[in-house]
């Protein structure tokens, strides 16, 4: 039986207002409301599935970030999840932490682990990047079937449905893989208060990136984040003849 | 079962002089074939309970009072174009139809003045309209009374941050009002499902309550101040924004409830509480209604002053949500729902303490499960479940809610007895859900094709049950247009005089909103 390792993502909620920073550095994260990135919750759900089907053994969820990262690993424990991993980073280094370097940390859990299968979200909802699973599976060499709407195992192999622009595909992947959930993959459970409370009980473990032997430098640099364009009124015009007017007065024609 | 309605019934015949045997009669009744809903003569209103109201001896609309209008308004604000009146005449549930020619769009009292002011001496009656979201056909024309829709009275007048206190035109919808407190730090102290498109010149006229009143009050507390326009297009200014102000009559409170009888309201001055920091949803299972009691007495012991809202549903209505919105059952299926939030200003001191109540409750058996989120898109995801439950219903095909207040006990004890008496009918759903905490029950009655007899079956068990109990027929909803034949059932013969007699005061010529509260 398959051991799954999850990769879970603590953003900022998406029911809550995003808001600049004056200073234009980022968007105002104090104070402000967060919860596990919604394809991830997904990705969770998906392996908690899996071993209520005894697909799988064992269930490790992972999270890379601050102190806080705790709470969205409780989140996933409360869904069913065996135990967690904490990779902490925090400050500078948060800021400024990419897919290339958290499909690294994924990659060395997965062998230290011995998982059989990763699967993460297919991308988060604050960067919208779309990258961890397939560097993660690169950095493995380990074959990779994202945007699942399906995951059907068989013997030593999964066939996974895809969405793509075209329509559906599907792909058959020899275990162990890396997969990515897709919003239609399933609707992911609440978790329910005796869960939590079981949760409490379940093991968080702490590493650094450090020990996992990868390097968190900044591979980028954030030059600056800014509202989109306020967009502009329109105006309801009386016929066709003032709506060419208008086009020609603006250029367009 | 039936024989138990007789016996509990004649146990409380002793304290009730008026019940009518025939109550028993109306219980086992047989249904006659559907009608369907025909539109009808002129003088008849095709609206279910207004089939035997008869046209007031107002004036008919002629070209000169549309010029009229056209003068004081501009040409599109005037609408006569059939095709453009026809959605204000018919209301959210699609049981009342009106048969209005004319719709007129003020911007200003002033305009609204001056339109009173004409039909009043031109005896023409008046329907006064905001986001035409009422439940109890209130909101639109009985026959072809002229709609006066304030949607166009918009403008937020002004903020203090200092008090919290906000001024605004009626036509003001509840959710921009709330978009726009949120980014000063405040919040409306009223929230209702219908957020969306009502209004804050309706909520006031029909006191509306909804799911934060156990919190912050009712809109009679809340209102400040209040600017309204007379029949005969006098403009009441009483637009206070004091909390303290005992200077005469509370003129204000004439207008807030009064739906729209006894004028209409032009702007608002509203207290507003400031947003809560840290908010909490929990949604809990349930198997039986003595827990629910129980778990709704000891969420206000145990979370007291953090206590935002207390909502309840049966198993019923949830299979309504999800199955006609397709959205998610948080947790597992249980004969009773409740819903709690809180509003606090701690987000650890909130969730401990609601984390303790929770698993306290769920270790001694009153709650069976439950989930609980502080997440704002869970907590959004739960409240719909409860919000939308009348979309719900209205997807089976058409939809009756009835509205009451009992003392708690008896809460629920009128949903089993009414599916009871519906079986056998075409209603396909009959359930409970309301504000617990507000001891307010919404009844609802849902099925493919409506039936106008229904409500002949419905209301009279109904309304004695109610008046048994000494409950209100209309706890937040109104009376409008479907409940005048039932005021004696709360209200006693001298107060509805003295009503009457306020009306006749207020408006001479009853041209306000008239066939309204009142039936006769």
């Amino acid at each position: 039986m398959a051991r799954v390792l999850v990769g879970v993502k603590r953003v900022i909620d998406y029911a809550v207002k995003i808001r600049v920073k004056p200073d234009k550095t980022g968007v105002v994260t104090d104070g402000v409301k967060h919860s596990m990135n919604p394809f991830d919750e997904i990705a969770v759900e998906e392996a908690v599935r899996m071993k209520e089907k005894k697909i799988a053994s064992e269930i490790i969820a992972v999270s890379c970030g601050p102190q806080q990262a705790q709470e969205t690993l409780r989140t996933a424990l409360a869904m069913g999840v065996d135990r967690g991993i904490h990779v902490e980073v925090s400050g500078k280094d948060y800021e400024t932490l990419q897919p290339i370097h958290v499909s690294k940390i994924l990659a060395k859990l997965a062998q230290d682990e011995k998982a059989d299968l990763v699967i993460v979200g297919k991308q988060a909802i604050d960067d919208d990047s779309n990258q961890t699973a397939q560097m993660t599976a690169a950095v493995l060499d380990w074959p990779q079937g994202t945007f699942a709407s399906k995951i059907e195992k068989g013997d030593g192999n999964l066939t996974i449905v895809r969405e793509i622009d075209g329509g559906l595909e599907t792909v058959k992947v020899k275990l162990p893989a890396v997969v990515s959930a897709d919003l239609r993959l399933n609707e992911p459970r609440y978790a329910t208060l005796p869960n939590i409370m079981k949760a409490k009980k379940k093991p968080i473990k702490k590493v650094t990136p450090k020990d996992l032997g990868v390097d968190t430098a900044a591979r980028i640099e954030v030059v600056s984040v800014e509202d989109p364009p306020v967009r502009q009124a329109g105006s309801v015009l009386a016929d066709v003849d003032e709506l060419i007017g208008k086009l020609k007065e603006g250029g367009h024609v | 079962m039936l024989s138990k309605i007789i016996r509990k019934i004649a146990i409380r015949r002793t304290y009730h002089e008026n019940i009518r045997t025939s109550f028993l009669y109306f219980a086992a009744r047989k249904l006659h074939n559907s009608q369907t809903l025909q539109q009808t003569a002129q003088n008849e209103s095709s609206t279910i309970h207004a089939s035997s109201i008869q046209r007031g001896n107002y004036s008919q609309l002629t070209s000169d009072h549309i010029h009229f209008f056209e003068s004081i308004l501009d040409k599109q604000r005037v609408l006569t174009d059939p095709s453009d009146v026809e959605p204000y005449n018919v209301d959210w549930l699609k049981l009342a139809q009106g048969q209005s020619k004319i719709v007129l769009k003020p911007k200003t009292t002033e305009e609204v003045s001056a339109i009173l002011k004409y039909c009043n001496d031109e005896t023409l009656a008046v329907c006064p309209q905001g986001g035409n979201t009422g439940v109890v056909g209130g909101s639109v024309p009985v026959f072809d009374e002229i709609v006066i829709s304030t949607s166009l009275m918009n403008q937020i007048l002004s903020f203090d941050e200092l008090s919290g206190v906000v001024m605004c035109q009626a036509g003001c919808i509840l959710e921009t009002l709330e978009n726009y407190l949120s980014d000063h730090g405040f919040q409306m102290p009223l929230d209702l499902g219908a957020k969306g498109s009502c209004q804050i010149g309706g909520n006031v006229s029909t006191n509306a309550g909804g799911i934060r009143l156990l919190r912050y009050g009712s809109l009679q507390g809340n209102v400040l101040g209040v600017e309204a326009v007379k029949a005969n297009g006098e403009v009441i200014d009483c637009l206070s924004s004091l909390k303290k102000d005992n200077t005469g009559y509370h003129l204000k409170h004439l207008f807030i409830g009064s739906e729209g009888t006894l004028g209409i309201v032009t702007k608002v001055a509203l207290q507003c509480p400031p947003i809560s920091k840290a908010i909490n949803v929990a949604f809990l299972g349930l198997k039986s209604f003595e827990e629910v009691l129980k778990t709704s007495i000891n969420a206000r012991k145990k979370l007291g002053e953090i206590l935002s809202s207390c909502e309840m549903m049966d198993h019923a209505t949830l299979d309504a949500v999800t199955s006609n919105l397709k959205l998610q059952n948080p947790i597992g299926e249980y004969p009773f729902y409740m819903l709690l939030e809180t509003s606090g200003s701690n987000r650890e001191h909130d969730q401990d303490k609601l984390n303790f109540f929770l698993q306290s409750s769920l270790v001694s058996g009153e709650i069976e499960d439950g989930v609980m989120a502080s997440e704002p898109s869970k907590i959004k995801a739960i409240w719909e479940i409860r919000e939308r439950a009348p979309e719900a219903f209205k997807a089976d095909g058409w939809y009756i809610v009835y509205d009451i207040s009992v003392p708690l006990k008896h809460f629920y004890e009128i949903v089993p007895i009414m599916s009871k008496c519906l079986a056998g009918t075409s209603v396909k759903r009959c359930t409970g859900m309301g504000h617990l905490g507000d001891g307010n029950l919404h009844l609802n009655v849902s099925g493919k094709e409506i039936d106008p007899n229904l409500p002949n079956i419905i209301e009279p068990i109904l309304y004695e049950w109610t008046s048994l109990l000494k409950g209100s027929i209309s706890a937040e909803h109104g009376i409008g247009i479907h409940k005048t034949k039932y005021l004696h059932y709360s209200k006693s013969n001298s107060s509805i005089q003295l009503m009457h007699n306020i009306k006749q005061l207020l408006d001479p010529k009853g041209i306000l909103n008239p066939y309204k509260i009142f039936h006769n």
